[in-house]
């Protein structure tokens, strides 16, 4: 949370004075969703960049637009409704798929979303998805998310580490890859605290271990959700429906 | 064939619609019962109808029958022209032929595979009337033309109830398997049919001419169909997209029903308690969790709020939504695995609730409560933490130690342990740990 680093705040491209009180953080996010009323209430708490070090610089309500505006302005941090007409986030996903994986200046996505079903946040985070959060979050929160997002860092929501260790325990299967497809005890007990409601700097103090560690962890388990190619998960995820 | 599809289509979906319910009945209306029924379900459909034992209806067909065979007229002509529904006498029942009071044995034998028991049903009517014809004494030249007319009774009856089924397989969604049968069925009442017409014309002395007289029907069926056949795709395309159009305006007719029911509903709320931040958050809170329940619960699995919870997920949900409505502090619920409640789970269930009660009641102003429950194995998990100010362990007002008491009392007395701690970052945790009770898969 505290922990945004000094590099962070000139790696964005653009030049506007990010000089507010909260410091050099800086940075530059496209918002994607259908509502328009929505991304007027994101825009008006998380948008004063002078305070909060967040610049939108696009916004777009479907999939076409999304993909236009994305590549044309070149976004640290995404905000992606899940469900927009034309496809749905996930295809925003999926043709963004270059510039996610751009070394230089990636755009990195963060799920925005009402639903809490398992099927949606399964399959954002499977599309690329550094994270997933409610549109429930409060304006700090959220902000700390974008950070969070941009250097890289995974951001899990309580549902979200609820629904991964739901997925990862539910099967008795064996593993196809052992490194993949199984969660070590760390990253469950990570996991675990955050779907207790914990900060991630309330699992570092209780785990004993620094706020970086409890991140890498959390990555780690991104990149097993997203690289696992068991078939469990993806069924697992249209099998519970329920929130 | 044409023209029962065509009804299914204007009588039959307000039923299909009503068909889960428990009340599927409309008022006064003749249906053919498609439970339980031997032949049409004409006497089950007329019983019901009428308030009598199927019995009565039945024996009064029979009775009929004896009178130059008025009784099948009568009966064919029912099943002609009487939709199929689901009412009928103990239409809710499970279709097994042989819970009724049968005048013979023999259905009770057949009475476990109720579609095998009903083509067995079937053929003994067919063969009982047989039997009758024989010792009837009729006019010889009457009697000839008997036996043909009830195998063209029996085909046409065959080919009959396998529409019927056809109709009721679009309700109940039977699976494809049963297609041979279906074919079988059909072959066979054609077979009959085709038996009994020619039986008839052999007796008519003009079997010579079978083999012309069957050339020319062919020549009219083929001649009817190139004619008649691209109208008749065009009818059945255009009833089966009618069809669709009802489905989705009955859809948006329930959609629209709920958004009015409980979303305006909910909006109205709000704008008269506008200035009341507590109430309109408990409005907004308790809304999103019903349409949350209505939009994402799998269909037929939807319980309703009057049942008790019988797994423990459930039951954490239940809890978590009470609380959250009574004392208007949002609860986010985390769960993870499930298992049935038994005596123990639920000693803990109603622990977490307290704990629930208790953060919402002094924790509640720092935000929301985050509930965890999860199954791993044989033990069953709950955390309840909240963001309150958080408290110090010597100098907890004496309330509320009264419910900390109920909460680790009853934990310890059910064999479970309980622990309440300060949460590094501020507020206040409750963990619940307790094994399940035995005899557990």
């Amino acid at each position: 949370m505290s922990d945004a680093t000094e590099a962070n705040g000139t790696a964005g491209a653009a030049e506007p004075a990010g000089s507010g009180p909260a410091g050099k953080r800086h940075v530059r996010v496209v918002l994607v969703d259908d509502h328009r009323m929505f991304r007027t209430g994101v825009q008006a708490e998380i948008g004063q960049t002078a305070e909060t070090g967040v610049e939108v610089v696009g916004e777009a309500a479907d999939v076409d637009q999304a993909v236009s505006v994305i590549t044309a302005t070149r976004p640290e941090v995404v905000l992606l409704d899940v469900h927009l007409p034309g496809g749905g986030g996930v295809e925003v996903l999926r043709r963004c798929a270059a510039l996610m994986a751009d070394a230089e200046r990636p755009v990195r996505f963060l799920a925005l979303s009402v639903s809490d079903a398992a099927e949606d946040v399964i399959g954002v985070i499977r599309g690329g998805a550094r994270g997933y959060v409610t549109k429930t979050i409060t304006g700090t929160d959220l902000v700390d998310s974008v950070f969070r997002v941009q250097e890289g860092d995974a951001v899990f929501s309580p549902r979200l580490a609820g629904f991964v260790l739901d997925a990862f325990a539910s099967t008795d299967a064996p593993p196809v890859d052992e490194d993949m497809d199984r969660l070590t005890q760390r990253e469950r007990e990570v996991l675990r605290l955050i779907a207790r409601g914990y900060a991630y700097k309330e699992i570092a103090k209780q785990l004993f271990i620094s706020v970086k560690t409890v991140e890498s962890h959390v990555s780690a388990v991104l990149r097993k959700l997203q690289l696992s190619n068991r078939h469990e998960l993806t069924r697992w995820a249209t099998a519970r429906r329920l929130v | 064939m044409l023209r029962p599809r065509g009804r299914v289509t204007i009588d039959g979906m307000p039923e299909a619609a009503a068909l889960p319910l428990d009340d599927p009945r409309p008022p006064r209306k003749l249906y053919r019962s498609s439970d339980g029924r031997w032949l049409g379900g004409v006497a089950r459909g007329l019983a019901g109808h009428l308030g009598l034992p199927v019995i009565w209806v039945r024996l009064a067909f029979v009775g009929l029958f004896m009178a130059n065979g008025l009784g099948a007229l009568l009966y064919a002509a029912f099943w002609f022209f009487v939709p199929l529904g689901v009412g009928g006498v103990g239409g809710h029942k499970p279709p097994l032929v042989g819970t009724e009071t049968s005048p013979e044995g023999r259905r009770r034998l057949v009475a476990r595979k109720p579609d095998k028991g009903q083509m067995v049903a079937l053929l003994l009517m067919v063969i009982v009337s047989m039997v009758f014809v024989g010792s009837v004494n009729l006019t010889n030249g009457a009697k000839a033309y008997l036996l043909p007319a009830v195998l063209v009774a029996a085909g046409v009856a065959l080919v009959w109830r396998q529409a019927d089924n056809a109709r009721r397989a679009r309700w109940v969604e039977v699976g494809s398997r049963r297609r041979t049968l279906t074919l079988l069925r059909a072959g066979v009442g054609v077979l009959l049919v085709t038996a009994g017409v020619s039986a008839i014309f052999v007796m008519q002395g003009s079997a010579a001419h079978l083999g012309a007289v069957l050339q020319a029907a062919l020549a009219v069926l083929v001649g009817i169909t190139l004619l008649a056949g691209p109208y008749l795709v065009r009818m059945t395309q255009d009833l089966s997209e009618e069809r669709l159009m009802r489905i989705r305006a009955q859809e948006r007719a329930e959609v629209a029903a709920h958004v009015h029911d409980s979303v305006l509903h909910t909006l109205t709320l709000i704008q008269r308690n506008a200035d009341n931040a507590g109430e309109v958050r408990r409005l907004a809170r308790a809304q999103e969790r019903d349409l949350r329940t209505w939009l994402y619960k799998p269909e037929g699995t939807g319980k309703d709020e009057a049942d008790e919870p019988d797994t423990v997920a459930e039951a954490v949900r239940r809890s978590a939504a009470e609380v959250e409505d009574k004392h208007g502090v949002p609860i986010e619920v985390v769960v993870v695995g499930d298992c049935p409640l038994d005596e123990r789970t639920g000693a803990q269930m109603q622990a977490a609730r307290e704990a629930m009660v208790n953060a919402a009641k002094y924790g509640g102003e720092g935000g929301a409560v985050q509930v965890y429950a999860e199954v791993e194995g044989r033990t069953v998990f709950v955390s309840v933490r909240d963001r309150g100010p958080g408290f110090d362990l010597d100098s907890i007002p004496a309330d509320r130690m009264g419910v900390r008491e109920s909460i680790i009392g009853r934990m310890e007395r059910h064999g479970g342990t309980a622990r309440l701690r300060a949460v590094p970052g501020g507020g206040t945790e409750v963990e619940l740990e307790m094994e399940r009770a035995e005899k557990t898969s």
